[in-house]
């Protein structure tokens, strides 16, 4: 049996749903709700030698596509270094300067072993709620190294040669104030290997390996002509886009994200040397993380482009190693979700210049990550950790989507009501956030507004967020969206946070509130085009006040 | 003397009708054209066509597609919302997800706009204490804002009512005292469980459909009556059960899978008569092909679907899995060179390219054609006369075959390779996915466009067999005969394993139990047996998709028993269980089904069948593994039971045609269905 280009097609078909199974397997037993509802996981196929993407899930979260290449890539340089993988080795890591993202990920890494040899890897990331560190959740803006935000482990053994390591599961349960989460999203994770590994060996006893192996190489060859045809698509030239990051969290300077992009031919630059030079906060990211921003911004506007290494291979993408966006242990990485969001914006922005209608406003561009804990009066700890949504940017289609998810993930927020169940809080407000939207053609997306009151006791607020002093841009034309507001209730009244969009050492009492506006999404187009009707609209719905 | 049973299935084109004669067994089948503009004119037209005397029917059932259509079409009624001050967005805000994982020029309208949903003052927290009472002036006040608006319907929705119904009562009734119909729908009452914008969404499309199919309904029972009809009117819920009138006229909500889940019903009990209690069922459409599971003798069910972006119904209804192939999907080259197939489909206008109404892109019906599966001088449906094959080949020729340097035939092979292998993933999906091996599994098609396939899949995911019933394009009206009047309800209770009160979850128990039975009485049907299924949600601490945990002795619950339960159902569920791990009960769900008596299938059988050589029509060309064929083609009707016929082979009727594949072969079982299986 050769392979053919129908083969291939099947064989596409085949794979990408091993990796999807993968992930409904992690997503319907974790523990934790930032992986079974936020979907903060992913699953893929990987490349024997190169560790090159070759299939991801399509459900688990799109910033894990990018970079899960460089966590493969890392475990197979130090199983050389130990005399090879084994047949029923898996290795287990969060270092996120090998391949990572931030310390709350962890990544399960695992070969396939065909007659000996390693036929392609398999691996599982997913963010689990709590690992060590100075605050719960790992969120720590104030952080300057990473021991100050969680666990460091790097590329280790959870089971060698098929052994179970107790020993390390030991070490990982004794350092989360979480143990019970962290034990069942680690067996979840194993569960979903697990099935990887059998689906993988029913394909190859199937297909056999040398077709398989073929088609894997063909497929990335195909991602990579389907990228090129797209940006050969777009004018030739360069363009030069930048925005700002609030602050590190710890310094409160504005850090310049700058992007010089050039299109030439079927090639792609996306040049970021001008950035900000590393800082203190934890807003760096590693050069991994940098590309894989990249490559889902590319994805968002070439939307039918493949879940795999051949895309990037007509993209270069330049940093400066001592910048914000290559960084170096042991400075902290908690909050490389809002650098990594700054980047997608810019690019949407570069985008719009040479091609508007192939782009769209930025979205709302933070995570809001919220943090509030205690102990209820019973002596429980208790610990509500949350992301919020926002507007999405206007489109050449039409509005932005009122309160969505962030463009780096799919996650789904908690329904308020398992919140209050769970946690000593009642929510006094959800709803959305009137004037938030940029003007334009198209109008940006509507943020929204919580408010939360604490129901018993004493908590600890811990807030990481952005866009507390940059508005989310609009493009071609349009207005930004509303920034980033946040209030809590002291004894002394209202207070706002002095770093505009991070908290830590906040308290709040039984009775008193928070509140929290997240940003809308920027406009599309000139807001004198738009449309009589859709102002109208917009007021007698109070989407404008 | 009432003695008919009637099935009624309501399509885009065809209203078929179903009739048993339970005095002599025997059955009848009708196709009328359906009339849209009032659907119950062709309904009551193709009764009458088969009965003469409406009074001699005990029953007709009915599997509606009118809530879906409203639904999908954004046709229900202008509808207003009252809820908790603070929180009239959370329809809006949903769950703060996005239509599509990448792009993000995605959009949402609710179905209720933001102008017509109202807050009053209120407040229940999460343990059911009442912070905060309802004020009725304020809620009457809102109420008569809505109904200036010119709202026709109305849903109140108040923040935590699943842990105590209270003020949603209260306002309730206030709403009632002044609202001018009964289109007044209570979140609580439609669904009690935990999840503010599942229970908000199901609620509010309740309201929605609930003028639109009430009227239908009471009008299609009017018409009946106006014929002397003297059987109840009972309609196909998405569950596969059947519901009164007067539930439905409450609940239209349950209708929205109500076509779909009469056809697989109907799969389900054919199969078990012909001995099968694990089938998959496919329904090929022009667009989409919709995979069902029948896991022993038990359609899988799902806890909610949605029926567009943001649309969300949570209730038990038959679990359909759909992908974008059919009949009409496109075939093409992507940019890299690589043969796809769908989601883009012809549709029905302009259809395939054989249809000769301005399609030029190539479609899986044109490669059926070009291959010789599909007779031209004989297209099902859509009142064509003949079927242009020179138009197909031209087309698969310049879209796929040209430019992959295969001939027109080996194209559409190829084409159709492809389509089956999107096919067969939507089986896995359903099936190896769910941990069942396909090997003890048979492939059931209904409707008119699968059993050209079915083979194929039967051999690409290696299921042990497939069935073909007799009546392929009635099933779903054969359904709502044999369907079982079937009620379930949640309710959340919310507690820890280790501490729950087990006397108050017993009383909870029986408490729903005894509500759903009245329902099944108020209904006035005989049954030979009523059932009872309990099911407790659980989960381990902190985990927040819950595994179904049957119950087999609802009152004699203890900590042990239902923590054996759990740990049996997670570990049949996820392969470990955790042990010493503290688990929690979300949701106690209650169903009550009441059996209605079962006709028997060998009345569908053929009465004086014939042998294979004297069903014999001709012989057609028909390519297959690279090489052009001669094929039997047959009168699949006329063949008597027991007959053989290895493939390759075709066999006609009027609404499909089957495609027996070389290296399998089929026979006539006992029901006049036919079982393909491998040869040997």
């Amino acid at each position: 049996m050769s392979l053919d280009s129908i083969t291939l097609a099947i064989l596409k078909g085949r794979l990408e749903q091993i990796a999807d199974e993968m992930d409904a397997t992690l997503f319907r037993s974790a523990f934790n709700p930032i992986i079974a509802e936020a979907h903060d996981a992913s699953h893929g196929i990987y490349d024997a030698v190169t560790g090159d993407t070759l299939a991801q899930g399509k459900s688990g979260l799109p910033i894990f596509v990018g970079v899960m290449a460089f966590a493969v890539k890392a475990v197979i340089a130090k199983a050389e270094g130990q005399g090879g993988p084994r047949e029923g080795d898996t290795w287990i890591f969060n270092d996120p300067y090998d391949g990572g993202t931030h310390p709350s990920d962890f990544r399960l890494v695992r070969p396939l072993m065909r007659g000996g040899e390693v036929f392609c890897y398999l691996a599982s990331v997913g963010h689990w709620r709590d690992v060590g560190g100075a605050v719960p959740g790992n969120y720590n803006p104030k952080a300057t190294e990473i021991f100050q935000e969680a666990v460091l482990i790097p590329p280790v053994k959870l089971f060698d040669g098929g052994v179970y390591q107790q020993d390390i599961v030991d070490i990982l349960l004794a350092n989360s104030r979480l143990p019970d989460s962290l034990f069942g999203d680690l067996n979840a994770q194993i569960n979903a290997l697990d099935l990887g590994v059998r689906r993988m060996t029913a394909l190859l006893d199937e297909y056999g390996d040398r077709i398989v192996a073929e088609a894997m190489g063909a497929l990335k060859s195909r991602a990579e002509t389907l990228m090129r045809a797209q940006i050969a698509d777009l004018p030739d030239g360069t363009v030069s886009v930048e925005d700002w990051l609030d602050n590190d969290g710890v310094t409160d300077e504005p850090l310049k994200i700058a992007l010089d992009m050039t299109i030439a031919g079927d090639a792609l630059t996306l040049d970021w040397s001008r950035s900000a030079p590393a800082c203190k906060g934890p807003v760096n990211i590693s050069e991994a993380t940098t590309v894989a921003a990249c490559y889902v911004a590319l994805k968002h506007i070439f939307s039918d482009v493949p879940a795999n290494a051949g895309v990037l291979e007509p993209v270069i993408v330049t940093v400066d190693p001592d910048s914000i966006l290559s960084v170096r242990a042991p400075k902290p990485t908690g909050g490389y979700t809002e650098t990594i969001m700054r980047l997608i914006d810019v690019v949407f922005q570069a985008i719009a210049r040479i091609a508007p209608e192939r782009s769209n406003g930025c979205a709302y561009g933070t995570i809001n990550a919220l943090s509030l804990s205690g102990y209820r009066d019973s002596g429980a700890r208790w610990v509500m950790f949350s992301f919020f949504g926002g507007g999405h940017g206007g489109h050449p289609l039409g509005d932005g989507l009122n309160h969505g998810n962030a463009p780096i993930s799919t996650a789904t927020i908690p329904p308020l009501e398992i919140m209050e169940a769970a946690y000593p809080i009642r929510f006094t407000q959800w709803a959305l956030r009137p004037d938030s939207g940029g003007e334009g053609r198209h109008r940006g997306g509507l943020g929204a507004v919580y408010e939360i009151e604490l129901l018993e006791g004493e908590a600890d607020l811990t807030l990481f967020g952005e866009r507390g002093r940059f508005a989310p841009p609009g493009v071609a034309g349009g207005g930004a969206g509303a920034m980033t507001r946040f209030s809590w209730e002291t004894e002394k009244g209202a207070k706002a946070p002095p770093m505009a969009s991070k908290l830590v050492d906040a308290r709040l009492a039984q009775g008193q509130r928070l509140r929290l506006e997240t940003p809308g999404g920027g406009g599309y187009g000139a807001a004198s085009e738009r449309d009589a009707d859709a102002i109208i609209r917009d007021r007698a719905l109070g989407y404008i006040a | 003397m009432s003695r008919y049973l009637i099935g009624v299935d309501v399509g885009g084109t065809f209203t078929d009708i179903f009739l048993l004669d339970t005095e002599t067994g025997a059955v009848a089948t009708a196709k009328t054209p359906s009339t849209l503009d009032d659907q119950s004119r062709g309904f009551v037209a193709g009764i009458a066509g088969l009965v003469e005397d409406f009074s001699q029917i005990a029953a007709i059932v009915h599997g509606t597609t009118t809530g879906t259509n409203a639904l999908l079409e954004r046709k229900g009624a202008k509808t207003g919302i009252i809820t908790t001050e603070g929180f009239r967005d959370v329809l809006e805000m949903r769950r703060r997800d996005r239509p599509t994982t990448w792009g993000l020029w995605g959009n949402y309208e609710p179905v209720v706009p933001r102008n017509l949903r109202r807050e009053t003052p209120e407040r229940v927290l999460a343990d059911g204490r009442v912070l905060e009472g309802i004020d009725a002036a304020d809620v009457a006040a809102q109420a008569r804002a809505l109904m200036a608006e010119g709202c026709e319907a109305v849903c109140i929705f108040f923040i935590n009512s699943y842990a105590n119904q209270v003020n949603e009562r209260a306002a309730v009734e206030a709403v009632r005292a002044v609202w001018p119909n009964a289109h007044v729908t209570a979140a609580a009452e439609i669904l009690p469980e935990i999840r503010e914008f599942e229970r908000l969404s199901t609620a509010t499309l309740n309201a929605y459909l609930q003028p639109l199919v009430s009227e239908y309904v009471d009008r299609l029972d009017h018409a009946l009556r106006a014929r002397q009809s003297g059987g109840d009117l009972l309609i196909v819920q998405s569950n596969g059960g059947l519901m009164t009138v007067e539930t439905t006229k409450r609940q239209p909500v349950r209708t929205a899978l109500s076509g779909p889940a009469a056809g697989v019903t109907a799969a389900r009990e054919i199969a078990a008569a012909a001995g099968f209690a694990n089938v998959i069922t496919c329904d090929m459409g022009g667009t989409s092909f919709d995979v069902s599971l029948i896991a022993e003798g038990e359609a899988a069910l799902a806890a909610q679907n949605a029926v567009d972006f943001g649309m969300t119904i949570r209730m038990p209804m038959i679990e359909i899995t759909t992908i974008g192939a059919g009949g009409g999907s496109i075939a093409g080259l992507d940019a890299s060179g690589l043969l796809q197939v769908g989601p883009e489909s012809a549709g029905s206008m302009p259809g395939p390219v054989c249809y000769g109404q301005g399609g030029t892109r190539p479609t899986v019906t044109d490669a059926n054609l070009v291959l010789g599966r599909i007779n031209p001088e004989r297209p099902i449906g859509g009142g064509l006369e003949r079927l242009d094959v020179d138009a197909s080949r031209d087309a698969i020729a310049a879209h796929v075959g040209t430019p992959l340097g295969l001939s027109p035939e080996a194209a559409a092979e190829a084409m159709i390779r492809v389509a089956n292998a999107k096919m067969a993933g939507a089986i896995r999906l359903v099936s190896i996915e769910r941990g069942h091996d396909p090997a003890r599994f048979a492939a059931m098609p209904f409707g008119g466009g699968g059993s050209l396939h079915t083979g194929a899949l039967m051999l690409e995911v290696g299921l042990d067999a497939a069935l073909i019933p007799r009546f392929p394009g009635v099933t779903s009206a054969l359904g709502c005969v044999v369907a079982d009047m079937r009620y379930d309800r949640v309710q959340t209770v919310n507690a820890g394993l280790a501490n729950a009160d087990f006397t108050a979850l017993q009383a909870a128990i029986a408490d729903v139990e005894a509500g759903l039975s009245a329902q099944l009485t108020e209904a006035g049907t005989d049954f030979e047996a009523v059932d009872r299924a309990v099911e407790l949600d659980m989960l381990y601490e902190g985990q927040t998709h819950t595994v179904a945990v049957p119950i087999s002795a609802p009152d004699t619950l203890d900590e042990p028993s239902v923590r054996a339960a759990f740990e049996g159902a997670y570990r049949a569920t996820y392969g470990r269980i955790l042990d010493g791990a503290p688990a929690r009960i979300v949701n106690l769900r209650v169903t009550v089904i009441g059996r209605r008596r079962k006709f028997d299938m060998t009345a569908l059988a053929p009465k004086a069948g014939r042998c294979a050589s004297d069903c014999l029509l001709g012989m057609r060309r028909v390519f297959c593994a690279g090489a052009f064929v001669d094929a039997p083609v047959y009168d699949r009707l006329s063949l008597a039971i027991g007959e053989r016929i290895g493939g390759p082979a075709l066999l006609e009727q009027a609404d499909t045609t089957i495609f027996i594949d070389p290296g399998l072969a089929g026979e006539v079982d006992g029901f006049g269905n036919l079982i393909l299986r491998r040869e040997g």
